[in-house]
């Protein structure tokens, strides 16, 4: 039903419109007769009918400028005609009188103000008190729409006779500090036009009005191009005349939708520079602009006022000098000389302040604003930066808890920012309320910046290289290296959890300094934070430490002894003892089969250093674990592997020491659960008995004892190999035994003759031939078969080779 | 024309934060047939990653790997040429050429494929390849002081296999490649 009547109202209007245009062409074609008869009476007589069709009030302010310009294109002709005196015979000055005899004030005022044009041109008067004269009697309109085209009217046909500098109107009497008086009056008296169409009332009648306003505004707008536009408006005058006389009359009106539109206006119509040097009142005027609840229609309940978003105003204000410094490098000493910076935050400031109201959102998009601002124009000067973090901090303070997500995502962009622009993490980190800020993140946010920190450093492939920057990155990052409090690892997803942990492992390497003692502080501190993490995340993070540390003992293994001979603490001894008591606390999570292989790691690069007891003492500790807390069989394979293979790889150790923990790895092998797993694992250890180099051989009574012990682990294997064919595959133990033969036959031992090789090559062939029970096996075994074809190859090499294999009998 | 990746020794995050830049942009998806990894990935992560170069993924495992159901060996046949994986931490002495070679015979394979030393090896062996790609991202190894990023591309074309290593030397990717040509189509044979 609304929308009919409201289709019926465009319907109602569009026929009004059509009345009042027939209404002018009606009179306009007899006042182009009298135009012709050069008769003024009936011109005049005419012109007036025409101009009343101006007078109603039914129209739309769309509606009405089509009627209005069909008016003002016949004023333009009737002006021509005012000008010839010959065709009417008076004098512009009677005629200025004469046109004021008109019955009704609207068309007096648009027929005066076309032959004030004439006087104007005429140069009769000056036209500065001709412009007066106008712009005052035009107050007798006072209906909004009505009073507005008309002062319109007025701006247009006196535009070209502003006495600005250089034009044919300048003079003694006239100067540019008339037209620019002239045209404030005329804005403000528009403007004043422009507010009296209040919103209020119910829905659509005020949606209506907005509309309405919104429509009108540049009409009120244009006042300030011109006085844009002047010439001979310099900084000075806009400084002590322009700006104050338009805020004073933007504040004054006290309606949200002027203000906003007029500062907006403001700010693109005059120069960068303006706005530069007038920082100070411009700002000042922003922090009187109304607010929600400050006006006095705030006694009705029922309506929601629009507040001024003082904000964007300022958003916008700053973008635009933020474009203006970008765009020459000589104008940055202006923004220094204005002190920009100060006044920008200063008035940020007090908006927030003072809009209590304000929620916090609204002080974080502004703090992000500035940021951008500052960062654009001053980026060198971390002391703004940090500034701004600071009143955020301060802002962020004086709430409990922050709980609006959208104001967590400002504060989120509020952090990110001077990572990407710097990006340089350590950049960043010398922002001393950085981590102020952080901790007024909720957990969840804190993590997720913790995350784009990491993120940023990854991606820039930064390197942090002091321990005081990484005690600071980790404190920022510290809700992913621990439980912070009130927060439940237990809570988080299992694969968000991990993903977490693993880019701090990633971290860890990004972390470098060529300085061994530095290195070692950063190592400590890295340390220090890694161990309060708790069980479930000790796991991830030991890892990547101690393979940071034990590059780092390898770089200064490699460097040698210490050359100054000064006391420092960077020592691989130093450091062993670090990892011991590190890989220690993985016995709390636990997890021995990641531990053990840790300490393998150490145990080898101890050797390397010729740390002896450290690389004993590693051993012990991994085979502490295998004995107490490995127990999985499968797991255990692996573990005494990986000891056998790191065991076969060191030559620190003497005699003892090897024979000990030879003897239990031989002893573990011999005693794991599967026969087969049994049989590859003491094969394995023969390797220990037999070092190829000669070289890395400390004692000469040692070589001796390595030369019976492979045939003794063999002889061993074999046994058990033999000891399971009742398994099907047995024979699969037995050929491992066999090439093992052939390699240390090979080799060289002695202790392997040809015929041990021969019986044993003769006794898989007969299990091989027939199973248990004497029925021909279908199968042979590929790994044997493929044994005796590379026999069958060696034996073709010829030298010494085919000479050892030729004693051999397929 | 089969173009084949092998790599492996990754150890993300363990020891290195991520492959080189200069490997990750030559390493484009839709250019591999197929990916041999010798293990130690670490996480799951480099998994998934891997697969997005190429869907045909297969990998054994190493010591660090997060994921323990990588089987120890695994087998597989591309054109005339029979494949071996192997991580190698397994076979003692690590990096024992003649070892490996045993492992090889009890795969029964042409190209054997293990890691473990993080150091690029290629060997003609017993008229068969035993290669090592490295560590795609220049991990520390205690076997191998002195780790260049490494990884190794096989062009698998008929009887013949080219291999080509990227090593990355001081911050260059330098290439070298390796010719190998199979006797017959029957298993290996002297």
């Amino acid at each position: 039903e609304e929308e009919m009547r409201r289709l019926a109202g465009v319907e109602d209007e569009e026929k009004w419109l059509a009345e009042g245009i027939a209404g002018i062409q009606h009179n306009a074609f007899f006042m182009h007769r009298a135009l012709d008869a050069n008769n003024l009476r009936e011109v005049l007589k005419y012109s007036a009918l025409m101009l009343s069709e101006l007078r109603t009030s039914k129209l739309s302010p769309q509606k009405y400028y089509d009627l209005y310009m069909r008016a003002f294109d016949q004023l333009r002709q009737l002006e021509v005609f005012f000008k010839d005196e010959s065709r009417h015979g008076l004098p512009v000055v009677d005629l200025y009188e004469l046109v004021q005899h008109a019955g009704n004030i609207l068309p007096r005022m648009y027929l005066l103000c076309t032959v004030g044009s004439v006087y104007m041109k005429s140069k009769q008067a000056p036209s500065k008190d001709v412009l007066k004269d106008l712009v005052e009697m035009c107050r007798g309109v006072q209906h909004p729409i009505r009073g507005l085209f008309l002062r319109s009217y007025l701006a247009q046909v006196s535009r070209d006779k502003l006495p600005e500098i250089g034009s044919e109107y300048e003079g003694d009497a006239n100067t540019v500090m008339d037209a620019v008086e002239f045209v404030l009056q005329n804005f403000t008296e528009m403007n004043k036009l422009w507010v009296r169409i209040q919103h209020q009332g119910p829905g659509t009648v005020r949606e209506k009005q907005e509309k309405e306003r919104n429509e009108l505004r540049d009409l009120v707008g244009k006042n300030l191009h011109v006085l844009g536009q002047i010439e001979g408006v310099d900084l000075e005058m806009y400084k002590e005349t322009v700006l104050p006389r338009v805020l004073e009359q933007v504040v004054n009106c006290k309606d949200e939708l002027a203000q906003y539109y007029l500062m907006e206006c403001i700010i693109q119509v005059f120069p960068d520079e303006y706005h530069l040097q007038t920082l100070e009142t411009l700002l000042a005027a922003c922090t009187q602009l109304m607010v929600g609840g400050l006006s006095v229609l705030s006694v009705l309940p029922s309506t929601i006022l629009p507040t001024v978003d003082t904000k964007i105003v300022l958003t916008q204000l700053m973008d635009r000098l933020s474009n203006y410094a970008a765009s020459s490098p000589d104008v940055l000493h202006e923004f220094l000389q204005v002190e920009a910076f100060a006044k920008l935050s200063n008035a940020i400031g007090k908006v927030i302040e003072t809009q209590i109201e304000m929620p916090i959102i609204g002080a974080m998009t502004l703090f992000v604003s500035l940021l951008t601002f500052t960062l654009r124009v001053h980026p060198d000067r971390l002391d703004y930066v940090d500034q701004i973090l600071g009143a955020c901090v301060v802002k962020l303070s004086s709430v409990p808890k922050l709980e609006d997500a959208r104001a967590m995502k400002q504060v989120v962009a509020l952090l990110s920012a001077p990572l990407e622009k710097y990006n340089d993490i350590v950049t960043a980190l010398t922002l001393s309320n950085y981590p102020r800020v952080m901790d007024h993140l909720d957990d969840g946010t804190n993590k997720v910046m913790a995350m784009l920190i990491i993120q940023s450093i990854m991606k820039n492939n930064s390197c942090i290289s002091t321990a005081d920057k990484v005690e600071v990155l980790f404190e920022l990052i510290k809700g992913l290296i621990k439980d912070l409090d009130g927060t439940d690892t237990e809570e988080l997803d299992e694969e968000d959890f991990q993903e977490e942990q693993n880019s701090v492992a990633r971290l860890i390497h990004m972390l470098d300094n060529e300085e061994p003692e530095e290195m070692l502080k950063i190592i400590c501190v890295v340390r220090k934070h890694l161990m309060t993490g708790g069980t479930r995340r000790l796991p991830f993070t030991v890892p990547p430490l101690v393979f940071s540390a034990l590059r780092l003992v390898r770089q200064l293994d490699s460097q040698g002894g210490d050359i100054t001979g000064e006391e420092v603490s960077a020592t691989p001894r130093k450091i062993f003892q670090i990892l011991n008591q590190t890989i220690e606390v993985l016995s709390s999570v636990p997890c021995p089969e990641l531990a053990l292989r840790l300490y393998l790691q150490c145990a080898e690069a101890a050797s390397d250093c010729d740390l002896e007891p450290a690389a004993y003492e590693f051993f012990t500790q991994a085979f502490i674990l295998y004995e107490e807390e490995i127990a999985d069989s499968k797991a255990q394979v692996t573990a005494i592997h990986l000891i056998i293979g790191t065991l076969q790889r060191i030559n620190v150790f003497g005699v003892e020491n090897r024979d000990t923990l030879t003897h239990k790895a031989t002893g573990y092998s011999a005693r794991l659960l599967k026969k087969p797993d049994q049989c590859r694992a003491v094969y394995a250890c023969s390797h220990l008995f037999w070092v190829d180099d000669i070289d890395g051989i400390k004692d000469g009574e040692r070589h001796l004892l390595f030369h019976y012990s492979p045939l003794l682990c063999l002889r061993r294997a074999l046994r058990i190999a033999n000891a399971a064919q009742e398994m099907a595959n047995a024979t699969r133990g037995s050929s491992g035994p066999v090439t093992l033969y052939i390699y240390f036959y090979e080799k060289g031992n002695p202790h392997i003759t040809p015929s041990d090789l021969q019986s044993l090559i003769e006794l898989i062939n007969t299990e091989m031939q027939s199973d248990d029970n004497g029925n021909r096996r279908t199968h042979s075994d590929p790994f044997f078969t493929s044994t005796l074809r590379y026999i069958r190859f060696q034996k073709q090499k010829g030298g010494l080779i085919g000479d050892k294999y030729d004693l051999i009998k397929l | 024309m089969v173009l084949v990746l092998a790599l492996g020794d990754l150890h993300v995050p363990h020891r290195a934060a991520d492959l080189p830049p200069k490997f990750k942009s030559m390493l484009v998806p839709g250019k591999i047939q197929h990916i041999i990894c010798t293990g130690n990935l670490c996480i799951k992560e480099i998994h998934d990653y891997l697969k997005t170069i190429c869907p045909d993924l297969h990998i054994v495992r190493g010591e660090f790997d997060e994921d323990a159901r990588y089987p120890d060996t695994k087998t597989l046949t591309i054109g005339q040429f029979k494949l071996g994986l192997c991580h190698g931490h397994q076979v003692i002495p690590w990096g024992d050429l003649d070892s490996l070679a045993m492992l090889q015979r009890q795969l029964d394979v042409d190209i054997l494929v293990t890691g473990h030393t993080h150091q690029f090896t290629a060997y003609k062996h017993e008229g068969g390849v035993v290669i090592n790609p490295g560590s795609a991202t220049g991990a520390y190894s205690s076997i191998n002081q002195d780790v260049n990023p490494s990884f190794v591309l096989m062009d698998i074309d008929g009887l013949r296999v080219v291999v080509y290593v990227y090593e990355l030397i001081d911050g260059e990717v330098k290439v070298d490649k390796i010719d190998f040509k199979k006797a017959s189509t029957s298993t290996s044979a002297p």
